[in-house]
């Protein structure tokens, strides 16, 4: 356990003694140690349950936007990529700022369970961290590893934790030929379950009726038959946020099929960026959003025929 | 089957809105220039109501291409709609060529009631590109795709 773990938790602590709130948005410890899911902590009492560590990825901004009906103030704990969704959605009235206690907490990065996986530790028992380094107790015996070399994607262009940019991976992708993104897309969107883990987990998915769940769309709850269906899923979605994504990175970890989401995601967030000024999604009223408002001077859709490096 | 031997003939959906576009569509066939049939105009209020799943739809339809005219820029019916139709419709057709589906097959273009030549050549040269990429093999839905088209 790191301090900043004791830390967070003597503040939740404190905020449910004192009565500032009358429940907190927080991570539950998992059995498996390594999965932990956010829950409501109604008492001090019950913050034995209550967990912060390297593996409390989930962002709790869309749960308060579930939780706007509740009675009484809402603690919830905020890393800097969920403050971003948090602010979206107090933009967009889905949540009441009087009705929240927001706690701002510090975060050095969240570890990619998949990511360790693939280094070849497997059977996790418990894994403790010290400094930089994380020590795994598996079935076959101690591992360890760097705690960089693991974090989720979202955190390696985190400005708290790394200093790589994150349109780098959109501008290669960029560079490639149309058939080459083609067939690239094809391979990594075909994997699609339609799980819709990706849209449930979104801050920016919160209405209440989804075209996604619609009965007589044909696509609701279903396999896809062939490519297309994953496509037009994946277009569909990205563009439902688009001009909202926060780029909070919860569709990238939550997908069991390891999609590469953000690279849609932030395609948009790029485009947005050199076309129409940066993204920002703090301090702005409602119906400014990139999608939402204009300029007399904005490109012209050709443009993008002009771009160079086709077929 | 002998359907394949048939030449290539495209689908092409256009979006065309009420008070400018479709006025020229309009014009282009009062002053009897030639547009390809292939073109299947689609009225819709303003070009701003073109949601892009419309778009979406129209490939999932089968469409080769799709064209959106609209009210040039200060223009619009509705004071405004086609600059939201701009934005929009610049970062769909950016998210299409980013995913590999060629970018000649979208095409946004401004075109008054008076402009019925404008209106032909639009057409005539979007049909020609459209002619030249060929079928769309790269976005589509087998399930709506009829047994002519297949």
């Amino acid at each position: 356990m790191h301090n900043s773990s004791c830390t967070v938790k003597e503040t939740a602590r404190k905020i449910l003694e004192s009565g500032q709130a009358e429940r907190l948005l927080g991570w539950e410890q998992d059995s498996s140690g390594y999965n932990h899911a956010p829950a409501v902590f109604k008492s001090a009492g019950e913050l034995d349950r209550f967990i912060y560590d390297r593996f409390c990825g989930s962002n709790l901004s869309k749960l308060l936007a579930r939780l706007r009906e509740a009675e009484g103030r809402t603690a919830v704990l905020l890393k800097a990529c969920d403050r971003e969704s948090f602010n979206l959605l107090v933009r967009e009235h889905r949540i009441d700022p009087e009705q929240v206690h927001r706690v701002d907490i510090e975060c050095s990065g969240m570890v990619d369970i998949e990511k360790l996986r693939n280094k070849g530790i497997k059977g996790i028992r418990e894994i403790t961290e010290s400094g930089d380094e994380l020590h795994i107790s598996t079935l076959y015996g101690e591992k360890r590893c760097r705690s960089e070399e693991v974090l989720l994607e979202k955190c390696l262009s985190c400005p708290a934790v790394s200093s790589a940019d994150a349109f780098d991976a959109v501008g290669q992708m960029e560079e490639r030929s149309s058939l080459e993104r083609y067939e690239f897309w094809k391979e990594a969107l075909s994997t699609c379950i339609r799980c819709n883990a990706c849209r449930n987990s979104c801050p920016v998915c919160t209405c209440e009726q989804c075209i996604f769940d619609n009965p007589r769309s044909g696509t609701a709850g279903k396999a896809s038959a062939d490519f297309f269906e994953d496509q037009h899923f994946h277009l569909v979605r990205v563009f439902h946020a688009a001009g909202r994504c926060t780029d909070c990175g919860e569709c990238t970890r939550v997908c069991p099929q390891g999609i590469p989401l953000y690279l849609l995601n932030r395609k948009v967030i790029k485009d947005i960026n050199e076309l129409y000024g940066e993204l920002s999604l703090e301090d702005k009223e409602l119906g400014k959003g990139a999608l939402t408002s204009f300029s007399f001077q904005d490109a012209h859709p050709d443009i993008i025929r002009k771009r160079t490096g086709d077929q | 089957m002998s359907v394949d031997k048939q030449p290539f003939k495209p689908l092409i959906a256009a979006f065309c809105c009420n008070w400018c576009s479709y006025a020229g569509a309009d014009l282009a066939g009062t002053s009897r220039l030639a547009y390809p049939a292939e073109v299947k105009i689609i009225r819709v209020p303003c070009s701003c109501r073109v949601n892009p799943l419309f778009v979406l739809r129209a490939f999932q339809r089968g469409a080769d291409g799709v064209i959106i005219a609209g009210c040039h820029p200060g223009d619009c019916h509705y004071t405004t709609g086609n600059y939201y139709a701009r934005r929009r419709m610049t970062l769909l057709f950016s998210m299409l060529d980013y995913l590999g589906i060629e970018k000649e097959r979208t095409k946004l273009d401004w075109i008054s009631a008076a402009e019925g030549v404008k209106f032909a050549t639009v057409m005539n040269d979007f049909s020609k590109e459209i002619h030249a990429l060929g079928r769309n093999t790269r976005f589509g839905d087998l399930r709506c795709t009829t047994a002519v088209a297949q």
